[in-house]
């Protein structure tokens, strides 16, 4: 079901000869960078010329992943696009020296040149990027090779590239998102599994709607999903390989709630919540064996745990104190400690990638935010603002947040969003149908 | 009617309930705030009776999952019942408003299902005959985003199952 990518490969362009006529001057320009820090940023004014088709039946697929490459990096706030109709240069050999001066008279600061390939099913992407005011190119080119079914991954490939060379981060574009896709009115809500780029594209469904299913979790690789379905008439945790679609419940024990289920980083263990008597608590599960460790013993609920990147220790909400909180402790439980201090309610944590951040869902005043704070809980920081907002996920590079917004009333409806971990870039992730519960997955390899 | 038709039409509709996620449970009139019991013109030992006269539902406060007395004379009512037609199995739902995240709300939904499975246990009602499910904030009963609405999805519902050889 995924779509395969049998040969994308990434190889280094052999170098093209380049006139770097203003050679000189080279030294005294630093790094073109954006560093992405607290002010205000200016974004990065960029030209990308329409791919060259180097095969007449590259011709459209040259063009789409042209306007792929522009929409990622249009997408993450940090990048403008100069308009093709303010171009005064074209580009009609992509190993041709680039007329530098042309770029910088529309005043691009990076330059990204492509030329694309079909023979058969065969397609070949090649692209390089420049630094336009150091007339230079922006390290060396690069080719992609693969399937012209996978051209969306090859162009996201291209643009976190072009993203990392220029950030010194690594993308987040060759990236996919789970969710709970939701249709019928708030009383009757039909949900199912649905997976798709992390621009809304390629849109698949993984489960059909008989029975509801929540909070989908992608495994450390992207090979498997958990979640939890009311398949059996009660919550339980199952576990989906992505590839074969083929599902399994992984707590089975009749009458006994499972849910909020995360992977370990290892892939082998799932930290998840179990009620019992009323009473929920953290446990964990290896996959393979089904043998379970419980983590936490105590008459207040326990949930939304969520590991640290190195697998040492656990983030949780908690309403132990009166009202819920979010606390840490050690992956193999004991004692943990509060992190969270501020005015409202606190719930599911979830451990940023970097492993400096923690993404959280907050309930103040009648309002929801996500918001972020650092692992101990300091500088928290609210990014968002709305009726119901909630569930944060962390986009690979540990950047961008998507997370779940829910607009209030009888037709209330569940959507996307996503926000830089700065609270830039507010905007909406299109899908085909009402929305919830994202989970980003890793870049794929 | 006999009961082992009403029965029979009762395990249907929870059948079709399984099928398509519809609380059928739910759009009946549910008799929450009063006993209701007078009057009725029901068959008494008709899980009708049983949604209707004596209420097959409890309410909470805020972020609560205690009982308060008219929960308890309710969950009374329906203990009786069930003492007296001793062949139906539950299964109590808990459910909550949406404010709250949606794992919290799970949490939240078993608290409260359990607090109306103890008192029932506390009636006398054999435990092996109550199972609880969560549903937390994704079954609401009414839907605008108010407290009027919020009260009556903070709930706890006792839904009948079994009654074949009744």
């Amino acid at each position: 079901m995924r779509r395969k990518l049998t040969a994308l490969v990434a190889s280094l362009l052999l170098a093209a000869p380049l006139l770097t006529s203003g050679g000189a001057a080279l030294a005294q320009n630093g790094p073109l960078r954006i560093e992405i820090t607290d002010g205000v940023i200016e974004p990065l004014p960029y030209a990308v010329p329409g791919f060259l088709a180097e095969t007449p039946a590259a011709a459209d697929l040259a063009n789409q992943i042209t306007r792929v490459v522009a929409a990622d990096l249009n997408g993450t706030g940090l990048f403008r696009e100069v308009p093709a109709t303010a171009h005064i240069s074209t580009v009609s050999d992509f190993n041709a020296p680039v007329k530098f001066a042309d770029w910088k008279a529309v005043n691009a600061q990076a330059l990204i040149t492509g030329a694309v390939s079909v023979n058969g099913k065969q397609l070949t992407v090649r692209f390089r990027g420049y630094d336009v005011f150091a007339d230079k190119e922006l390290g060396a080119g690069l080719q992609f090779s693969g399937t012209t079914d996978g051209w969306r991954r090859m162009a996201h490939k291209v643009a976190d590239a072009i993203y990392s060379r220029i950030t010194g981060e690594s993308g987040y574009f060759d990236s996919r998102v789970v969710f709970v896709s939701e249709t019928g009115p708030k009383n009757d809500r039909r949900k199912r599994l649905a997976i798709m780029d992390y621009d809304g594209a390629e849109v698949q469904y993984l489960t059909n709607s008989a029975a509801l299913v929540l909070a989908p979790r992608f495994s450390p690789t992207g090979d498997r999903v958990l979640y939890t379905s009311y398949e059996s008439g009660f919550p339980q945790i199952h576990v989906l390989d992505v590839g074969k679609v083929q599902r399994r419940v992984l707590s089975a024990d009749k009458g006994i709630m499972s849910f909020a289920p995360r992977f370990a980083p290892d892939g082998k263990m799932v930290v998840y919540s179990q009620a019992e008597g009323g009473n929920t608590d953290l446990y964990t599960m290896d996959i393979a064996t089904g043998s379970r460790t419980r983590l936490t013993n105590a008459p207040s609920i326990e949930t939304a745990p969520s590991y640290s990147p190195d697998g040492s220790q656990i983030v949780f909400e908690s309403d132990r104190s009166g009202s819920p909180q979010l606390y840490v402790m050690a992956a193999s439980g004991g004692e943990a400690r509060r992190i969270s201090f501020g005015k409202g309610r606190y719930g599911t944590p979830v451990w940023s990638p970097r492993g400096d951040l923690i993404a959280f869902t907050k309930q103040n005043k009648g309002r929801f935010h996500i918001g972020v704070m650092r692992v101990d809980g300091s500088e928290e920081r609210l990014l968002t603002a709305s009726f119901l907002d909630e569930g944060p996920t962390w986009s690979p590079n540990g950047r961008v947040i998507m997370f779940t917004r829910e607009t209030q009333g009888a037709n209330g409806r569940a959507l996307l969003y996503s926000v830089d971990i700065l609270g830039r870039n507010l905007k909406p992730v299109r899908t085909p149908d009402g929305a919830s519960d994202p989970a980003w997955s890793p870049l794929q390899q | 009617m006999s009961g082992f038709k009403k029965a029979f039409v009762l395990v249907a509709a929870l059948g079709l309930a399984a099928c398509s996620n519809t609380s059928w449970n739910d759009a009946g009139a549910g008799n929450a705030g009063g006993s209701g019991i007078a009057g009725s013109n029901l068959d008494p030992a008709s899980p009708a009776y049983f949604q209707e006269a004596i209420g097959d539902r409890v309410l909470f406060l805020i972020d609560q999952s205690t009982l308060n007395p008219e929960a308890e004379a309710i969950l009374q009512g329906q203990a009786r019942w069930l003492a007296s037609n001793s062949d139906y199995v539950v299964t109590i739902q808990g459910h909550a408003d949406e404010q709250g995240t949606r794992e919290y709300n799970l949490a939240l939904g078993a608290r409260r299902a359990n607090s109306a499975r103890e008192y029932l246990i506390s009636q006398g009602v054999a435990g092996s005959r109550i199972q609880v499910v969560s549903y937390g904030k994704e079954r609401p009963l009414e839907i605008c985003s108010a407290e009027s609405c919020y009260a009556k999805n903070r709930r706890a519902v006792t839904v009948l199952a079994g009654g074949l050889t009744g």
